[in-house]
């Protein structure tokens, strides 16, 4: 696969790095301006909270950062990677052996079981960790033979993360995991992110609108208007468990 | 001012134009056969009836060698007869300057200072007949527009041996002469046979039938039993010869269109329901798809204080609007087809007029059978609009349970990768539903394998009888049966390379309660030039003792071999022969039985005769064999066996046969319209899977191969679904349109099968490809807004 343009990571770098960062959709009257310059450097490892209301700019630059959009202006880095220069067979790619996704509504596959939905991505990644493992990380070994439909909410965002993880990507992206979830559940789901920092030293980002949420993260990012209105540094980090929800 | 919920129905249309307008054309099409089938079957059945009327065709006929005329009184003083008329009908001869090959004709006597009592005639052009004038014809008008004959003509004609010149004083049409082939065919070819009516003083003179008449025609009160009639009149007739007296259900040209409109009935009774089906299950799988993904307004709509009627009325509307505008497009199709189709059928039915009627109550029924279809497919989705509550609807529904089902075994499993997985579990989730899709594109595929087969069996039919069964190159037909003297005769005429002797001989069999009115063909011993061929085409030995008979008319009779069966000869001495079936010959038109030459011969103490022959011939020496052929008194018909065929030919690629050709575009576009729609609502339902897929970091090629291998899989296991049905719909159309007039052969025709197949994979490809298109362009991150 060298066809990736991902060869010879600098893993010196920062994860990402951006500047001047812009997002234009529609034009003329319609024309919506969804990130007007962001800068913004995120070192690997960290745990990222992204906050603000809805519509300034936090999911559009996610999208961004994951690769599923590309930028209208500006440049971006991963690592040592120009990521606004690569075409969409490269994006794919990136995607593919670099990055999980987790979504509010989790997007598992109804027709495969949990196991199943985390093999999906471990038959395609370089260096997968085991299926089951990945599903033992978030607390389902005993659920792995279950489909989507027999799980309850929070089982299924867990299989979810389980399949995000399992291809060991560098960088975890979660739109608003835990918005479909009660608190408790939530809880848990948070936890798991968590651990997986921690553990597999995966940069994280946490797109949410519970601003509690941001007392776990190294880094808080508030975005208002498609602009980072205030970016904060933790420094005392509090477990899952101990946020007030 | 609409209604909010209209607005939304007008663009939910617009957004979806490409499906909705799909489903409409089918259902366009299922209209469109109805009412151009109802129309047809209407314009036909009505006009003939009236044209029947108009023009007194007689019910009962009554053909004889010859009768004194003194009986008619007699038979019109019996009980339920309602009208007697006696005539005088002979073969005849046309020669035209311009045609080596004499034409034949049927000379029909009219009364001289009356009009017929029955079976009149409809005059198109010129006028009537002039009793005083004894060379005046009327022509059959299909004639002399083929031969640019008019009015004021001359031409010459061979009667009972003697040529005669007439003048042609008027051009005519009559309900009996409705479909005209030459005698011995069944596909009429206007320039090749003519009828002519004359004075019944000059036929009888010609004709040797001087007080006397060779046909009785009669009529009865309705609904009177027409059984003792006619065994009262072979009674009464017998002595003079009697050929066995017939009723207007058994009379050939009535019998043509009769069997033409009975074939409209039932591919009427079968078509566009098969149409209307496809059309309400493609509408039940896009309103399913609608509602579904229409749960959070319909929650939200439901949660403002709408009904479920009010809603529910909402997607029917959507449904009605596509089903009556599919009915409307199709009552105009329908008319559109029908008048071009009327004029075909005027081609070969020579009805004075034939206007497409169309029964208002027929546009009435269509659209109302198009709502009703429409709704059917409807009902079961609106069901879901009442069962969702607000709240249930606001939440995104939980995933479809796959747990339940048909398990695949692990073993099986453990060999497929996660996205086969999807696929098969996918396909094994909705059973019905797949087998509705592997159903639709094979009826599709049915159809035109089907229609493919049997444009291919009927050419197999022209070759089977044109090149097998008969061998030679022309038949002659005498005036009379003749010893075998005229064998050697024609032999020895100049480019004659072998000539066959053969004798016909009117007969009725008799089998149980069956009854059947046709002709034994005596055959020479081991024939060439004419043969009867078993199914695999191998000869038929004809027996010294025992008859031959065709499948067609075994199955008329439903005789089986070794059974015996009453011929009653209607010729000559008349014996009553039982005789038994040696063998079942194939045959592809009309029911001919067959025996052994010298066999018949013996049965009716005539030693060596023959009444016609078949000849091979040398082609650099047909013209002159032609012109004394046309010399010859005793000869009353010459016939090349290539005009038959090429009669044939023409009637299948022009007319009737043409509407062939209109049913498989049409099942092509079925075909096409069920795979793309299936590919379309699969993507569509699937489209947020996809997104996933691809933002997991699958390629766009690995993300299509969820959806495109589900369409692979339905489209592959719907060829030899297709290939069953196509063999069931040609055994239908073989058993709904085979008699004995022509049969229709169940032969399975691999080609047919074969192109068909391509047909439905080039549809799935044509249709992967465009979905594979919009694939590729898919917005991950709209994909992915949706929640469900």
């Amino acid at each position: 696969m060298n066809n990736t343009g991902l060869q010879g990571l600098d893993l010196s770098r920062p994860a990402f790095a951006m500047q001047g960062l812009t997002k234009v959709f529609g034009s003329g009257p319609s024309r919506v301006e969804a990130l007007r310059g962001v800068d913004l450097t995120v070192p690997a490892a960290e745990l990222v909270v992204l906050l603000g209301p809805s519509g300034s700019g936090k999911s559009t630059l996610l999208n961004i950062l994951g690769g599923l959009d590309s930028a209208t202006s500006g440049s971006l880095f991963y690592f040592n990677q120009d990521l606004g220069g690569m075409d969409e067979s490269e994006l794919t790619q990136y995607r593919r052996q670099h990055i999980g996704f987790v979504f509010q509504f989790y997007n598992l596959m109804p027709s495969l079981t949990a196991l199943e939905n985390v093999q999906l991505v471990t038959e395609i990644a370089e260096n997968p960790m085991d299926a089951a493992e990945a599903l033992a990380m978030v607390g389902l070994e005993n659920r792995q033979d279950h489909f989507p439909a027999q799980l309850s909410g929070g089982e299924q965002q867990r299989v979810a993360i389980a399949r995000a993880i399992a291809k060991r990507p560098r960088v975890l992206f979660c739109d608003e995991p835990t918005g479909a979830l009660d608190s408790k559940t939530g809880r848990t789901v948070l936890n798991v992110l968590q651990e997986v920092n921690r553990e597999l030293g995966t940069t994280i980002f946490i797109v949410t609108h519970a601003a509690s949420t941001a007392a776990m993260a190294h880094r808080v990012i508030h975005f208002a208007d498609g602009r980072i209105s205030k970016e904060v540094e933790n420094q005392h980090v509090l477990s899952a468990a101990e946020i007030d929800w | 001012m609409l209604a909010s919920l209209d607005q939304k129905l007008l663009r939910d249309l617009w957004r979806v134009r490409g499906q909705a307008l799909a489903i409409a054309v089918v259902m366009a099409f299922g209209v469109m056969l109805m009412v151009m089938m109802d129309g047809l079957i209407n314009s036909l059945s009505e006009t003939k009836r009236s044209y029947y009327e108009r023009y007194r065709l007689a019910q009962v006929f009554a053909p004889v060698k010859r009768a004194p005329k003194h009986l008619l009184q007699q038979i019109a003083h019996w009980p339920d007869v309602t009208a007697v008329e006696g005539r005088i009908s002979g073969g005849a001869l046309i020669n035209l300057p311009e045609e080596t090959i004499p034409i034949r004709a049927q000379a029909v006597s009219l009364p001289d200072y009356r009009a017929p009592r029955l079976n009149d005639i409809y005059l198109a052009e010129g006028r009537r007949l002039d009793p005083t004038h004894k060379n005046e014809i009327l022509l059959l008008e299909g004639f002399a527009n083929a031969r640019g004959i008019q009015p004021g003509d001359y031409l010459t004609a061979t009667l009972n041996g003697a040529r005669r010149s007439f003048h042609v004083v008027g051009l005519a049409q009559a309900p009996e002469f409705l479909y005209t082939p030459a005698p011995g065919e069944i596909v009429p070819d206007d320039k090749r046979f003519a009828v002519f009516w004359m004075s019944e003083d000059a036929l009888a003179a010609a004709l040797d039938m001087d007080g006397a008449f060779n046909e009785v025609l009669l009529t009865q009160p309705l609904g009177v039993n027409s059984a003792h009639l006619l065994y009262q009149l072979d009674q009464l007739l017998m002595s003079y010869g009697a050929l066995g007296a017939y009723t207007l259900d058994d009379h050939l040209s009535n019998r043509f269109i009769s069997e033409e409109i009975q074939q409209l009935e039932n591919s009427n009774r079968v078509v566009p329901p098969v149409f209307m089906g496809v059309a309400a299950f493609l509408l039940y799988i896009v309103i399913s798809r609608m509602v579904q993904s229409e749960r959070e307004q319909i929650g939200l709509l439901k949660a403002f204080g709408y009904t479920g009627w009010e809603i529910s009325l909402h997607y029917l509307k959507f449904v009605l609007l596509i089903a009556i505008f599919g009915a409307l497009l199709g009552c105009v199709l329908g008319v559109l087809g029908g008048r071009g189709l009327s004029g075909v059928y005027q081609l070969y039915y020579k009805f004075p007029f034939l206007l497409f009627r169309l029964d208002p109550a027929t546009v009435i029924s269509s659209v109302l059978v198009s709502i009703v279809v429409a709704c059917a497919g409807a009902a079961w989705v609106v069901r879901r609009v009442f069962a969702l509550t607000p709240a249930q609807a606001m939440r995104p529904p939980t995933p479809t349970d796959f747990s339940t089902g048909l398990r695949f075994g692990q073993g099986l499993l453990a060999k497929f990768d996660q996205p086969t997985r999807m696929v098969l579990r996918t396909l094994n989730r909705h059973p019905l539903k797949t087998m509705m899709s592997i159903g639709g594109i094979a009826l599709g595929m049915a159809l035109s394998a089907g229609m493919l087969n049997v444009l291919t069996a009927f050419d197999r039919t022209l070759a089977f009888s044109f090149e097998q069964v008969d061998r030679s190159d022309l038949n002659v037909n005498f005036v009379e049966p003749l010893g075998p003297d005229s064998l050697y005769y024609l032999a020895r005429l100049p480019g004659v390379l072998a000539a066959e002797g053969v004798r016909d001989v009117p007969a009725i069999f008799h089998f149980g309660r069956e009854r059947y009115r046709g002709v034994v063909t005596a055959l020479a011993p081991a024939p060439q030039l004419f043969r009867s061929l078993d199914k695999h085409g191998q000869p038929i030995a004809l027996p010294q003792q025992g008859i031959v008979l065709s499948k067609a008319l075994a199955g008329q009779l439903k005789v089986q071999n070794g059974d015996t069966l009453l011929v009653d000869i209607r010729q000559g001495r008349r014996p009553k022969l039982p005789i038994q079936v040696a063998a079942i010959a194939e045959t592809m038109t009309g029911a001919p039985a067959y025996m052994d030459l010298k066999a018949l011969n013996r049965l009716m103490f005539e030693p060596g005769r023959v009444s016609g022959a078949h000849l091979r011939i040398d082609m650099h020496h047909a013209q002159t064999l032609y012109a004394k052929l046309k010399d010859m008194p005793a000869i009353a018909s010459v016939n090349l066996k290539n005009h038959s065929r090429q009669a044939m030919e023409k009637m299948m690629d022009e007319g009737a046969g043409a509407t062939r050709y209109v049913m498989m575009i049409i099942a092509a576009v079925i075909t096409f319209g069920i795979v793309y729609n299936s590919a379309r609502i699969a993507f569509a339902e699937r489209a947020r899977d996809l997104a996933s897929l691809r933002v997991m970091g699958l390629t766009k090629s690995e993300a299509a191969f969820v959806l495109l291998g589900e369409l692979g899989i339905i489209t592959l296991l719907a060829i030899p679904v297709g290939c069953a049905f196509g063999y069931g719909l040609s055994a239908l159309i073989s058993a709904g349109f085979s008699n004995d007039l022509y049969q229709v052969p169940v032969t399975v025709v691999p080609t047919a099968y074969g192109s068909a197949a391509v047909a439905v994979l080039l549809a799935a490809l044509g249709s992967g490809y465009l979905i594979k298109r919009d694939l590729d362009r898919l917005d991950l991150v709209g994909a992915l807004k949706t929640r469900e």
